[in-house]
């Protein structure tokens, strides 16, 4: 009953692949927007560290998320009889979510891809295989945590903001406390994404350790990261002069450098996160055809379907993503390093702890939550409530269109391959 | 064009075009002082010259004035109060055009004001001029007041700015009296129509130092959310 096995996995990897490249096109730039934007790093240093830690993201710790894509949303004991209608279902999520983020990119609309690709699963699923056939109760958690993930790294941001301005900009030497705690900032950096990331995401790289070891892991990597932003702090070279018409030029320099951490702690959480987007599908898609049409829920996911989604990513990244983030390095303004790494760390450490709970979330509504926890903390000069409802009304848009589309595609597919 | 939403996010701040403009009008209150040179030595000439000066700096102020209000739509999320931002805006934006009426009025009336009035006269519209430009100075730490969040030090440091721009004021007060003083004794022997118009003059450049002082106390209010 696979007799078109083979051309189901092509299909599923070309619109995967499609997926990836369109998150690396047109969302890593969001991911990245604050770190180009507070010009801490160069649009050529954003894009090297974008397409590094985006891969390493995807590939160390995608696993979780694009376990819940694969097989978290659809009751699969279900389908046991008719594994071919959930490859069909899968193939048209993928296709339906990718198709409506391009018409999405070009006019413009902020849409998330995560919205676009579950609200395709739960369409295809509630229409194609019938209502019970979705795990309401997971769809139900997702939809919480994209409530909740805006405002835990606005809460995280407003947080990391105020403890700035306690131990640096408020001391009778802000340049002194800036070196002095800058590097616990980078530490706490290295620290949770790696304790996140052991935690959760290693398995499948043949990495198993226990708790204990965790934590030693973790350590190791945030004191090493702190090692080397204490080093590029002791080359900093200062100046008093530049002091004289902004006082804080010589403290942002320092910021410069934790934001340039903190950048690369985004680019991986994004990885994270989205590239469950475009690979969770896929990874449906192999497990049925290669367990010759048996459904199971257990079957162990290949790491060549999460390698594939980084290098999309990548690929994306570099064909036309860079001219997005070059934009968005003009359009920003008067973000300084300071703010900027207090915006990112929360969004970064938001994403990153739901990689490892595989929940999928909007990083881009992450982000905005986390600039507006900023904002509160009378952080930044101006905020544009327009663009912020803008961003989050798009996705009660989003769902809709994704599941129209995938319901479409699916009775598509059904109509060519028989079912 | 390949876009990005985040950008859209974060809206012009006000913060720097609100420093320009009072940049601008500092520069039309400094023309004050070779203006009144000029025209107290009654060189009419120099006095219209620097009186160009003056309007076209005031012209430029206009200019960041409107901009900015437009730049400022409603529904922007800021760390201060759009209406005690407009206010200190509309008070800058007085300073200036007070300046440029004062220097109007004696140009126009190429008024002559007694000898003995003169170094008290100068004296007068230079420490307006330095209440206006401590204005400036607290006006232009409202960025490290965004950067800090408006805490800490950064608040006692504007807080000091705000405190040294009422002692200045109150010593524009005194100078004021003081001019009004010698004018007071020597009235019954000018023509009560120019008298009349010197006082006005007195009066406008006091003015300085009050819409500066009201400038120091909206930028006050704002410290206080």
């Amino acid at each position: 009953m696979m007799e078109f096995g083979l051309t189901f996995i092509i299909l599923a990897c070309v619109f995967g692949l499609f997926m990836a490249w369109g998150v690396g096109a047109n969302d890593v730039a969001n991911a990245m927007a604050t770190s180009v934007g507070s010009k801490a790093l160069t649009i050529k240093q954003a894009i090297i560290i974008a397409a590094v830690f985006e891969f390493l993201g995807a590939f160390l710790a995608g696993g979780q998320v694009t376990a819940t894509i694969r097989k978290g949303m659809i009751d699969a004991e279900l389908m046991a009889g008719s594994p071919e209608l959930l490859v069909y279902g899968m193939l048209a999520a993928l296709l339906a979510a990718g198709i409506w983020l391009l018409i999405a990119s070009r006019a413009g609309w902020p849409v998330s891809t995560t919205h676009s690709i579950v609200g395709a699963i739960v369409g295809f699923a509630a229409v194609g295989l019938g209502i019970e056939a979705v795990q309401w109760a997971k769809v139900g958690t997702i939809v919480m945590s994209w409530v909740i993930s805006p405002v835990t790294s606005g809460a995280i941001a407003f947080a990391l903001f105020m403890s700035v301005q306690k131990l640096i900009f408020n001391t009778d030497d802000p340049l002194a406390s800036a070196r002095r705690y800058v590097p616990l900032y980078i530490f706490l950096v290295g620290f949770i994404v790696a304790l996140v990331t052991m935690f959760k995401g290693l398995k499948h790289i043949g990495l198993e350790l226990s708790i204990l070891e965790n934590y030693l892991v973790a350590i190791t990597v945030g004191v090493i990261v702190m090692l080397i932003g204490i080093y590029f702090i002791r080359k900093l070279k200062f100046d008093p002069d530049a002091d004289r018409e902004y006082h804080f030029t010589n403290v942002e320099k320092v910021f410069g450098v934790l934001m340039m951490v903190t950048a690369c702690a985004m680019a991986f959480a994004h990885g994270s996160n989205d590239v469950a987007n475009a690979v969770g599908p896929l990874a449906a898609v192999v497990s049925i055809v290669q367990n010759d049409g048996e459904v199971s829920q257990k079957s162990v996911m290949a790491s060549w379907i999460l390698l594939l989604g980084g290098i999309g990513i990548v690929a994306g990244l570099m064909m036309y993503g860079h001219k997005v983030i070059a934009t968005v390095g003009r359009g920003i303004t008067e973000l300084t390093p300071s703010r900027g790494f207090a915006a990112t760390l929360a969004a970064a450490t938001t994403v990153v702890v739901a990689s490892g709970t595989g929940l999928p979330i909007s990083t881009t509504h992450t982000l905005v939550g986390a600039v507006l926890g900023v904002g509160m903390a009378r952080g930044i000069a101006a905020v544009n409530m327009g663009v912020v409802r803008t961003i989050f009304m798009s996705w009660i848009v989003t769902l809709p269109a994704g599941a129209i589309l995938a319901i479409l595609f699916f009775f598509m597919f059904k109509g060519i391959f028989g079912g | 064009m390949p876009r990005s939403y985040i950008s859209g996010l974060f809206g012009t701040s006000p913060i720097s075009p609100l420093q320009q403009h009072m940049a601008k009008v500092q520069a039309t209150v400094t023309e004050l002082i070779p203006f009144f040179k000029a025209a107290l030595a009654e060189d009419w000439d120099k006095a219209e010259s620097v009186r160009q000066l003056i309007t076209t700096r005031e012209n430029e102020a206009d200019a960041l004035k409107r901009e900015l209000r437009l730049k400022l739509p409603h529904g922007l999320f800021m760390p201060v109060s759009r209406r005690d931002l407009l206010e200190v805006l509309t008070m800058q934006d007085r300073i200036a055009n007070k300046a440029k009426d004062i220097s109007g009025l004696m140009l126009g009336r190429q008024m002559q004001f007694p000898d003995t009035m003169h170094a008290p006269l100068l004296d007068f519209v230079d420490r307006c001029a330095d209440a206006t430009a401590q204005a400036q100075t607290a006006i232009n730490e409202l960025d490290e007041l965004v950067a800090t969040g408006f805490g800490g030090n950064e608040i006692d440091l504007v807080e000091s700015m705000i405190h040294k721009l009422d002692v200045i004021e109150s010593d524009t007060d005194d100078i004021q009296v003081a001019v009004r003083a010698i004018l007071f004794k020597m009235e019954k022997d000018l023509p009560p129509v120019d008298v009349m118009f010197m006082y006005r003059i007195l009066d406008w450049i006091g003015d300085l130092a009050d819409l500066a002082q009201r400038v120091g106390s909206r930028l006050e209010l704002m410290l206080a959310r």
